[in-house]
């Protein structure tokens, strides 16, 4: 066991994984020398060499196209995008290569692909570097979309991601890199992709969350007092394990989604579309959701305008108990 | 057969005005006294404007700052060569080049500061505002020049990135729309050496970024970016070129970048303090004096007085900046689209009233 941030927990599962496995290779922009903007990738290239911890051009499709190769050839790339607000240049070949090569020659090729995605507001930085686009990347059929939450997860979830013989998108809540420690164990483990984690057991109302939301959540849950909040970190976008969400429905028959994200077209869209397909007669209560605003992201100075904050949160679960 | 030569192709790198100052008088620009003072005048405020910046952002006053030290040759007197009427089409680095448009400087720290409030510009002033996603902007600049051609108006379009981003895709992209479709577009790569911590040797295997532009039938020049003259002269000629129906041109301009990559960066990390050492002595400010005084336009007095000036003038729009505030919370809804929808509209009240019970409450 040892006590790490989120930072050193992903920097960990990239050693192990490395050390495990020779095929797997870290590329981006930064990553090598600088070990990444945000020190993600800290040390990697003095471990395992320039081969295999590649400072890349700087070219999104470049580096993700290059992975799609790299990865039906035999190699398990690790792609980092600077901020995942970068990605859009790449897109085209998440979407129309690395999400259908396995469907497209039936399985004989697959794209064993990992991209790393720092996402999400609350750091003061420059436009372009704090959306959260789970919902666009949910909706890519053929790709898996995880988001870490906290050291443990980020450990379990990358290495599952790296193992996963189809391409993840890799979520990062940049603003929780070093805002909390946890032990982790020291040998590599996984946290399966596809499984919601009930984080805490309740009666009363059932919170769904993600990322870095978890922390507005808990934050909210202790404003209530004595409500008994059941708190769950979906940690998979896609596929959704949504099974566990409609058990705690039934169980407490209330619910709140609570997403960074803006709100139209938003993943508690498709989590209450299941939750009327799968626990409707369960409900006592409309679903509400407390999320970001259909608008592009603030600058700095206004971010806090849009970002989610712990009393809308409580506030909603007020109104949905109280309804 | 025998193998034939097709074509054969050479890239001309421009200097005019040496390190020690001394100046090629065959190629030297014809450019008024008043404006060789006001280029320099430009240079120093840009100077004492970015020192500036880094400070507040050390201070919380800014949240990023990209810094621009080093590079006021290339910025600033391509900027300068540029007719009214032309188009400035930014990176992120290039607060020089909105100084020598005549932005407000309290304007570019208010943008810097995180508000939308700073990069309004003005309609008519041609001036796009700062693109941050590594070489997205070039593109615009063709489809601004060739609007300009349909619209029968003599407009070209000046675009600034970095050596990096002539690695993206729409970079390169760009300069081939520019020459298929010959719009009058000033392609200036700045060559600072790093693109963060990357340097240029790991962006491409070409001995120069300006020979690129052979590739996709437009010129191409390398200049010394840190001779003013070279920058002027190059992106005259180029805008000429332009405005002719002759086509694009790429301008390579070698410059460095003499600070960090933003305040969240930390050079220590991938370079050493030995590499950044000769740019001093190569820069551009100090080069550019040495022509002015060679030429009687500068002495100790005006120096003093142009550094005094441009403290005064930098302290006033920090000043400025610093009381600026955040806007209401509306604020963020209304520019989405021309009229709100009751969608969003629906969301705005909503927010407006959490925020006050939250805040106010
Ligand atoms: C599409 C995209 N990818 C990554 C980034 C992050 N980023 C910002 S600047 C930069 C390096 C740019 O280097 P260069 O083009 O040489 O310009 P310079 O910063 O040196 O002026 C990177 C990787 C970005 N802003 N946009
Ligand atoms: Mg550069």
């Amino acid at each position: 066991m040892a006590e790490m941030n989120i930072v050193q927990a992903i920097n960990n599962a990239l050693e192990l994984e490395m050390k495990n496995d020779e095929s797997v290779v870290v590329l981006g922009e930064d990553v090598g020398v600088d070990g990444g903007v945000f020190r993600v990738t800290d040390g990697l290239i003095d471990k395992f060499g320039e081969e295999r911890v590649i400072d890349s051009p700087l070219a999104e499709a470049g580096i993700v196209g290059t992975s799609v190769g790299m990865a039906i050839n035999g190699l398990k790339p690790v792609a980092e995008m600077q901020f995942s607000g970068f990605i859009y240049p790449a897109m085209q070949e998440v979407i129309s290569h690395a999400a259908r090569i396995r469907n497209r020659t039936r399985g004989v090729l697959t794209c064993p692909l990992v991209v790393r995605l720092p996402y999400g507001g609350g750091i003061r930085a420059l436009e372009h570097h704090s959306e959260s686009m789970e919902a666009m990347f949910g909706h890519i059929q053929g790709i898996k979309t995880v988001v870490a939450s906290n050291p443990y997860n980020a450990k379990g979830l990358l290495i599952a991601a790296i193992r996963d013989p189809d391409p993840v998108l890799y979520m990062e809540p940049k603003r929780m890199y070093r805002a909390m420690k946890q032990d982790i164990p020291d040998e590599a483990y996984t946290v399966p992709i596809g499984e919601t984690n009930v984080v805490k057991q309740g009666d009363d109302i059932t919170l769904v969350s993600w990322g870095a939301q978890m922390e507005v959540a808990q934050e909210a849950i202790e404003s209530l007092g004595n409500v008994s909040v059941e708190l769950i970190d979906v940690q998979t976008i896609y596929p959704l394990d949504y099974k566990p969400i409609v058990e705690s429905v039934k169980k407490t028959g209330k619910c709140v989604i609570l997403h960074e994200a803006a709100r139209n077209f938003g993943p508690a869209g498709e989590i209450i579309a299941l939750l009327n397909e799968h626990a409707f007669t369960s409900l006592e209560a409309p679903i509400k959701r407390v999320t970001g605003y259909n608008v592009p992201f603030p600058l700095a100075l206004s971010e806090n305008y849009y970002l989610p904050s712990a009393y809308r949160v409580a506030k909603a679960i007020k109104e949905v108990i109280n309804y | 057969m025998p193998k034939t030569v097709k074509h054969k192709f050479e890239i001309e790198h421009l200097q005019i005005l040496d390190e020690d100052g001394n100046v090629d008088e065959k190629l030297e620009p014809k450019i008024a006294d008043e404006d060789l003072k006001k280029i320099y005048e430009t240079m120093v405020v840009s100077r004492v404007f970015d020192q500036k910046a880094v400070k507040m952002q050390r201070q919380g006053k800014l949240a990023t700052f990209a810094p621009s030290t080093g590079e006021e040759a290339a910025m600033v007197a391509s900027t300068f060569a540029l007719r009214k009427q032309d188009w400035m089409v930014p990176s992120y680095r290039e607060s020089p080049c909105f100084i020598t448009r005549g932005v407000p400087l309290e304007a570019i720290y208010i943008y810097m500061k995180g508000s939308e409030e700073g990069s309004r510009g003005e309609p008519d002033a041609h001036n796009m505002p700062v693109s941050v996603p590594v070489g997205s902007q070039p593109l615009h600049a063709v489809g601004l020049g060739y609007a300009a051609k349909l619209r029968k108006k003599d407009e070209a379009a000046l675009v600034f990135f970095g050596d990096g981003a002539t690695s993206e895709g729409e970079t390169l992209e760009a300069m081939n729309f520019s020459g298929a479709w010959k719009t009058p577009t000033i392609f200036l790569c700045r060559n600072n050496g790093w693109a963060i911590s990357v340097p240029t040797t790991k962006q491409t295997a070409a001995e120069s970024f300006a020979q690129k532009a052979i590739a996709f039938g437009i010129k191409g020049i390398q200049v010394d970016g840190n001779d003013v003259l070279a920058v002027y002269a190059a992106t005259k000629e180029a805008i000429e070129r332009g405005s002719k129906g002759k086509g694009a041109t790429l301008i390579e301009a070698i410059t460095y970048r003499m600070g960090m990559h933003t305040t969240a960066d930390d050079p220590k990390k991938y370079r050493k303090e030995e590499e950044v050492e000769p740019w001093k002595e190569k820069d551009p400010i100090e080069r550019f004096e040495k022509y002015l005084r060679k030429k009687k336009l500068l002495d100790d007095n005006y120096k003093e007085k142009v550094w005094a000036e441009a403290e005064e003038k930098v302290a006033a729009a920090a000043k400025k900046s610093e009381e600026f505030k955040a806007g209401h919370i509306s604020e963020i809804f209304k520019y989405t689209f021309a009229e709100m929808p009751y969608i969003i509209k629906e969301q705005m009240d909503y927010a407006q009233k959490t925020w006050e019970e939250e805040n106010n409450g």
